[in-house]
């Protein structure tokens, strides 16, 4: 019996197979972005947490200079010594030839944890790892890039991050120069009891106990809750979807429904056959979307590691794996989702009155008090929004705030648009025109899931299309200037560099060094840059947004620092403020400037006393300038002559297409789920309009036998979808620029610790409402069809007696 | 974490060929015994004190070895190791991170139901490990073994004697009641019937107060203690796959060192009486035998831990029976080595080690 | 004459084949008068309804309405044909969800272009439907709404009025007042009535009966 009542109930999807396709494929869309969303960030989380581990040590407390700078050596034995358990590191980056590296040496004798599952193949490893040339191991795409670079041993470890490299202490005590100066000590889990307290063995040391989430991790979160927030929306888009062929579904069915019981199929039995088709189809199409979001999440992650990479200098590798967590919870997800957008549904069928004849219920079920209601929420969720938006702070606040926001305009839109239609249909004389808006406005509830999704999508849009754009425009108004030395040098060694300043001065109208120390600002380990204040190009080009007037003056006297936005903004500082830099001396604050496109705060001083302060300053670095027209010219001598190798010689040209590129990377993977989440929302449309067109029948049928053709039915149908898709539109505009606002004024700041002037592109607007029309259209050109060609009997079954 | 080695695998994978070429001499194999570029031990070359105290670093090997049979003031019956090796990757001993010394240390605590082992590792150069032979100072972090002001006299005979580790550890003074003992031919050791020797010298009269810290409890103990210094290049001939070493003291006052280094052929072995003012008689080559009498399971292994000795020239025919069977090494590389007793001929305690098992 | 068929014929194509529903149809309907059409289920008098409403096309034949040769009009014709000069009362009452009654009951005449505010408050009036002009369709019981919808039709004056079982969906006395009020309504209007119906009892109240059986005229 159960199966004949189950085959009863399958023929439904039989007959209709488009609906059948639609229930799928929503769930299948829904479903697969958000867990190819979630796949990337369970991919990139994975690997901060190893480059962490593998790199950092981060699961273990750390033992770091205070001032910033290093810890001797004699201070490692002293507390071995006294019982310490501790290991040292020596790290810091190295070119071998052209490749950079993160060169972390480490003592094989002591060190707790593990190299990065780098496995030895037995003997002589040890005397190897210690002894000349040494062993570097790396990953394999490092290894590949370094092979012909050195003559170290390498070898392939698999859990080692791109462009790091382990190695001897001993090895990287030499590479590095660093004579004994040690980077860090890492404690071991198991000590001694009854340690020595460190600071009176080591005042000069500070404890970094573990830290539970990486740097890098707390860095990009903005990103990836960014990435979540997309998923998430995607996700909400596709369950419409769900909801409303559900919905469809199970009312065309109610006849069935009762037949079945009538034959004696216990409710619970109806109820237990439904909810087991509803979750085979969920698995089926929750298995197809997690392959769908594999895919997805496979196009998108060479740009999402572009963009890590391009804005953190996190390395996430760019392929994928297959992660049970993400491809788990997407089908949870999926059958979550379906249970979540059916149990209305369900619930319906439970109370379903055995005999009641089947009426034409109306499709709509909600009505005037629903739409008001939600009209009410939307508004408390908008006032919500301003409320944070003025009160309150932190990222977390700033994603809240966004979320009210687009909720409540999503919300508030059918309200909206019913109290509007209401508006036009009182204004019309003519009564195929009131009919029409009368129409439309019946039409609302049925369709206002797909048109909150349809505004979500196009404010998403909007709001981010105008964040990026602004972003881009102030970023390269801002490299223009920042970028002013003609070409960028990088000398290979400290010999050359001292060559370089010998022979440069002849050759050029000036040379701007570039050197920068990294050391602990206001318990922050940031870098400490130099600038030759004096030279015109600072005061002419470097873009300042606050300063004293003789800022740069008192800069080149090593009287005071600039710091850039980020930290300005993140520490409240303010000018005047008394700055402790590593090395025990301060200097005031003097001016702010921007640094779009850095995840770190930033200090500038006079080159003159940067090299004072810290005399090991690596002096590698130079901007030169020189008259455009001979900038070719010294760049070609410079390798010709000079000898620097061409890779060392960048011109301002290059660099300038470089970061744009890498600006623009950044935020194509923002503009492909601005794509997706559009097209899901326009897949919801199609469904929805769809759905309507069956039910439309018996409405649309008494208006043709008064008279009305089909064809300017159909016509008047296609107005009706466009006329709400550009009064959604027209909704979206106004929210999107409020969210673009939250962006950038909100979020950015917690996020970046930059605040970018709002810019306005109403032609990427007109794009976006072309696009979106289009989609409208043809969402809407198969209903019409269907409808425009239908035959006169299909009508006329409406009027016919026997329903 | 599957397929994930830890870098402690990479060492000891690493260790167990290079470093206990010291203790263990099957694990020596791959360097073989030709000394490239170290230093070779040669017969009639006299040992000065106290600068052969000190660090050999153009040996390959050397090691501070110290043992101790001791008696608590609850009258039970302890025994304490205390050692420090040293293995060069090559010879030399440059100050810095590039410093191609390895050193070792091993403390142990043994008491009849229980056996505490500890283990250390540290590189030469940078302060973390290392021997000064005036004052005379031998360390591994925390652990010393360090001369104590004693004007006038040679630097080890007062010394004080320290480690921890997991739930034990031990401060003694150990202070020489006799002289610094030269074995084989003027410290001048043969190890087979090839030739391999190293420089060996002991101090086997130590009377030793301190206390032992056994998990959580303080003891109070006296007793006897026997140092060993021994350094060389070229350690063991191919075929010799581990030993039998014995430090006797007897009820007499006289002290006994004798060994045995097994072999494909029937072993290669050689013995030291020792006179209780410290006359070193070496005795020559086979005039001991070693017979097992008794073996215990420890883990997976036999180890014969009771032994019939016989020195029939000096008329010595005692059996050893071990304060505690598991006195088990579970170092890097795994040793047994534990405080004896010994009763027939003459009766007395001293310390057992074998390797190779 | 106002309604003619001459020669009329229809079929569908239905899974078992060809059915014929009506053979070689001849029917007239004068201006002013009302004729039952009735017949057992399936004897086509519902095809016979919607070809003369304009709703359908015939197979062969020719259908002569309110001045108009029916058959041969274009999509676009017929619509305009259905607009002003026919009104259809459907058993399932067919008014239009979205518009309030007052908006229902002016639509058709709106659309026909013969919007007469005065004839419109006195059909609501005799209708008894005054107090319901406000409300929606949904919220009208079946009587009301058939009401509704017979002041619907009757205010766009259409000189043919055609009816299809309108009273099927209500019970006895409902019916029976509904049909009073469409009879005497109609006969104010001057306008033809043609209705089917399976009930002999309400056949009788008609000018003539015409009797379908087997798709023809017996």
């Amino acid at each position: 019996m159960f199966w004949t009542a189950a085959t009863a109930l399958l023929s439904h999807w039989r007959c209709r197979p488009i609906q059948f396709a639609t229930l799928v494929f929503g769930l299948s869309l829904a479903t697969a972005l958000w867990s190819g969303v979630q796949a990337i960030n369970a991919e990139a989380r994975a690997s901060y947490a190893r480059a962490a581990s593998v790199l950092d040590q981060n699961a273990l407390t750390q033992l770091v200079p205070r001032d910033g700078n290093s810890i001797p050596q004699a201070t490692f034995a002293n507390l071995r010594r006294a019982g310490w358990n501790i290991s040292p590191v020596i790290e810091g980056d190295h070119r071998f030839g052209n490749v950079r590296v993160r060169l972390i040496g480490i003592d094989p004798l002591t060190t707790p944890g593990k190299v990065g599952g780098f496995e030895p193949d037995g003997s002589n490893d040890l005397a190897a790892f210690v002894s000349q040339p040494g062993v570097l191991i790396v990953s394999q795409a490092t290894a590949l890039k370094l092979s012909s670079h050195t003559d170290m041993q390498i070898k392939i470890a698999p859990d080692i991050p791109d462009g790091a490299a382990f190695t001897d202490i001993g090895m990287a005590e030499r590479i590095l120069e660093r004579r004994g100066e040690l980077s860090r000590l890492v404690v071991a889990p198991d000590q001694r009891p009854d340690l020595p307290a460190l600071d009176r063995l080591a005042p000069e040391i500070a404890i970094k106990p573990p830290g539970d989430r990486p740097d890098v991790a707390q860095l990009t979160d903005s990103f990836h809750l960014n990435l979540t927030a997309f998923g998430f929306l995607a996700f909400a888009v596709g369950l419409f979807i769900v909801y409303a062929t559900i919905g469809l579904a199970f009312e065309q069915r109610r006849a069935t429904f009762r037949t079945l019981r009538s034959l004696g199929v216990s409710l619970s039995s109806l109820t237990l056959l439904l909810m087991t088709e509803l979750l085979v189809l969920a698995f089926l199409a929750g298995l197809v979307g997690v392959m769908i979001g594999y895919f997805v999440a496979s196009l998108l992650l060479p740009g999402v590691a572009a963009t890590l990479q391009g804005l953190y200098g996190a390395s996430v590798p760019g392929t994928l794996t297959i992660r049970p967590e993400w491809w788990a919870t997407g089908l949870v997800v999926a059958i979550a989702g379906t249970i979540g957008s059916s149990a209305q549904s369900l619930w319906q069928v439970r109370r379903m009155p055995l005999l009641t004849a089947a009426q034409p219920r109306a499709w709509a079920r909600a009505r005037a008090v629903g739409i008001r209601l939600q009209l009410l929420g939307g508004l408390v969720l908008l006032i919500t929004s301003a409320i944070l938006a003025v009160f309150g702070h932190g990222l977390s606040t700033g994603f809240a705030v966004l979320g009210c926001l687009l909720l409540g305009a999503a919300l508030m839109l059918p309200g909206v648009l019913s109290a509007f239609l209401a508006l036009l249909q009182r204004q019309s004389s003519h009564a195929l025109v009131t009919w029409f808006w009368a129409d439309t406005r019946q039409q609302l509830p049925g369709l206002s899931l797909a048109l909150m999704a349809l505004l979500l999508a196009l404010a998403a849009n909007i709001g981010v299309g105008t964040m990026v754009s602004s972003f881009r425009l102030t970023f390269i108004g801002w490299l223009d200037q920042r970028l002013a030395a003609e070409l960028y040098l990088t000398a290979r060694d400290e010999n050359e560099a001292s060559r370089l300043r010998a022979w440069l001065p002849a050759h050029s109208t000036s040379v701007l060094p570039i050197w920068s120390v990294e050391g602990d600002v206001l318990g922050d380990r940031l870098q400490i840059f130099g600038a030759a204040a004096n030279d015109s190009t600072y005061r002419e080009n470097w873009p300042l947004l606050l300063g004293t007037a003789d800022v740069w003056d008192r800069v080149a006297a090593g009287q005071g620092a600039l710091v850039n936005e980020q930290l300005w903004r993140g520490k409240k500082l303010s000018i005047g403020n008394e700055l402790a830099l590593p090395g025990g001396w301060s200097v005031p604050v003097v001016g702010i400037y921007s640094d779009y496109g850095n995840p770190r705060g930033q200090v500038i001083v006079g080159i003159d006393a940067l090299a004072a302060h810290y005399p090991n300053v690596p002096k590698l670095r130079y901007g030169v300038r020189i008259a455009p027209a001979d900038a070719p010219a010294l760049k070609e001598r410079m390798t010709s002559e000079f000898g620097l190798p061409a890779e060392n010689v960048i011109d301002q040209a290059s660099l300038k297409r470089q970061s744009r590129a890498v600006f623009d990377q950044t935020f194509a993977v923002t503009g492909a789920l601005n794509v997706f989440t559009l097209g899901v929302a326009g897949f919801a449309m199609f469904s929805s309009l769809l759905t309507l067109s069956g039910v439309r029948l018996p409405q649309l049928a008494p208006v043709w036998a008064m008279g009305i053709t089909r064809r300017d039915l159909a016509l008047l149908e296609m107005l009706r979808t466009l006329a709400l898709w550009l009064a959604t539109f027209v909704v979206a505009v106004p929210v999107g620029l409020g969210l673009a606002w939250v962006l950038l004024s909100i979020v950015n700041v917690e996020a970046f610790g930059w605040r970018l002037p709002m810019r306005i592109f109403p032609t990427d607007w007109l794009v976006l409402g072309l696009v979106a029309l289009a989609a409208a259209i043809v969402s809407v050109v198969i209903p019409l069809r269907r409808l425009a060609t239908i035959g006169p009997s299909d009508l006329l079954r409406v009027f016919a007696n026997e329903r | 974490m599957n397929g994930r080695r830890t870098l402690a695998v990479l060492i000891s994978a690493a260790l167990a060929m290079a470093l206990p070429a010291v203790a263990i001499p099957q694990g020596f194999a791959g360097l073989g015994s030709t000394a490239d570029g170290f230093a070779v031990p040669h017969p009639g070359v006299p040992l000065l004190f106290p600068a052969d105290h000190g660090a050999h670093p153009d040996f390959r090997i050397e090691w501070w070895y110290v043992t101790a049979n001791l008696q608590g003031e609850d009258g039970a019956q302890y025994g304490v190791q205390w050692t420090l090796f040293r293995s060069a990757l090559a010879p030399g001993n440059q100050s810095g991170w590039s410093n191609p010394q390895i050193w070792m240390g091993h403390a142990a605590v043994t008491t009849k139901g229980r056996h505490f082992v500890a283990e250390k590792l540290a590189r030469g150069g940078v302060g973390q490990s290392g021997v000064e032979a005036q004052p005379f100072s031998a360390w591994i972090d925390d652990w010393e073994m360090k001369g104590l002001p004693n004007p006038g006299a040679d630097p080890l005979d007062s010394v004080s004697l320290h480690a921890t580790g997991k739930d034990f550890g031990y401060a003694l003074d150990l202070s020489a009641k006799g002289p610094l003992v030269l074995q084989g031919d003027q410290g001048y050791s043969v190890k087979s019937a090839e030739g391999q020797a190293s420089y060996y010298y002991s101090q086997p009269f130590y009377d030793v107060s301190g206390s032992l810290d056994i998990a959580g409890k303080t003891v109070r103990v006296t007793g006897k203690a026997w140092l060993d210094r021994e350094w060389s290049s070229q350690p063991l001939a191919k075929d010799q796959t581990g030993w039998e070493w014995f430090s006797l003291h007897l009820d007499t006052g006289e002290k006994v060192m004798a060994f045995r280094l097994r072999d494909s052929r029937g072993g290669y072995t050689s013995a030291n009486w020792i006179s209780a003012d410290g006359k070193p008689m070496p005795l020559p080559p086979g005039s001991l035998e070693v017979t097992p009498v008794r073996s215990a399971r420890i883990g997976d292994r036999d180890v014969p831990v009771a032994w019939r000795v016989r020195i029939p020239l000096r008329g010595l025919d005692v059996t050893t029976d071990p304060l505690n069977d598991h006195a088990w090494m579970a170092t890097t590389t795994p040793y047994w080595e534990g405080p004896v007793t010994f009763t027939g001929s003459s009766a007395g305690r001293g310390y057992l080690e074998m390797t190779g098992y | 004459m106002l309604l003619s068929l001459r020669n009329v014929s229809k079929s569908y194509t239905t899974a078992e084949g060809r059915l014929e529903i009506l053979k070689s149809i001849d029917f007239d309907l004068d201006a002013g008068e009302s004729v039952a059409l009735t017949g057992e289920s399936g004897s086509g008098k519902s095809t016979l309804l919607h070809l003369a409403g304009g709703l359908d096309h015939p197979d062969t034949g020719q259908i002569l309405s309110v001045g108009r040769d029916i058959a041969a009009l274009e999509d676009q014709g017929r619509a305009e044909y259905r607009r002003t000069a026919v009104g259809l009362v459907f058993q399932q009452f067919n008014l239009i969800p979205s518009l309030d009654i007052g908006a229902n009951i002016s639509f058709h005449a709106r659309l026909a272009g013969r919007h007469d505010p005065g004839w419109e408050r006195e059909l609501v009036q005799r209708l008894g439907i005054e107090p319901l002009l406000a409300r929606y369709p949904d919220q009208l019981s079946g009587g009301q709404q058939q009401r509704v919808a017979i002041g619907r039709t009757l205010a766009a004056r259409p000189p043919l009025v055609l009816a299809d079982e309108p009273t099927g969906n209500l019970d006895e006395v409902t019916g029976d007042a509904v049909l009073d009020i469409m009879l005497s309504l109609t006969r104010s209007a001057g306008a033809a009535l043609l209705m089917v119906t399976h009930s002999s009892r309400l056949a009788q109240r008609l000018d003539r009966r015409v009797h379908l059986h087997g798709g023809k005229i017996a």
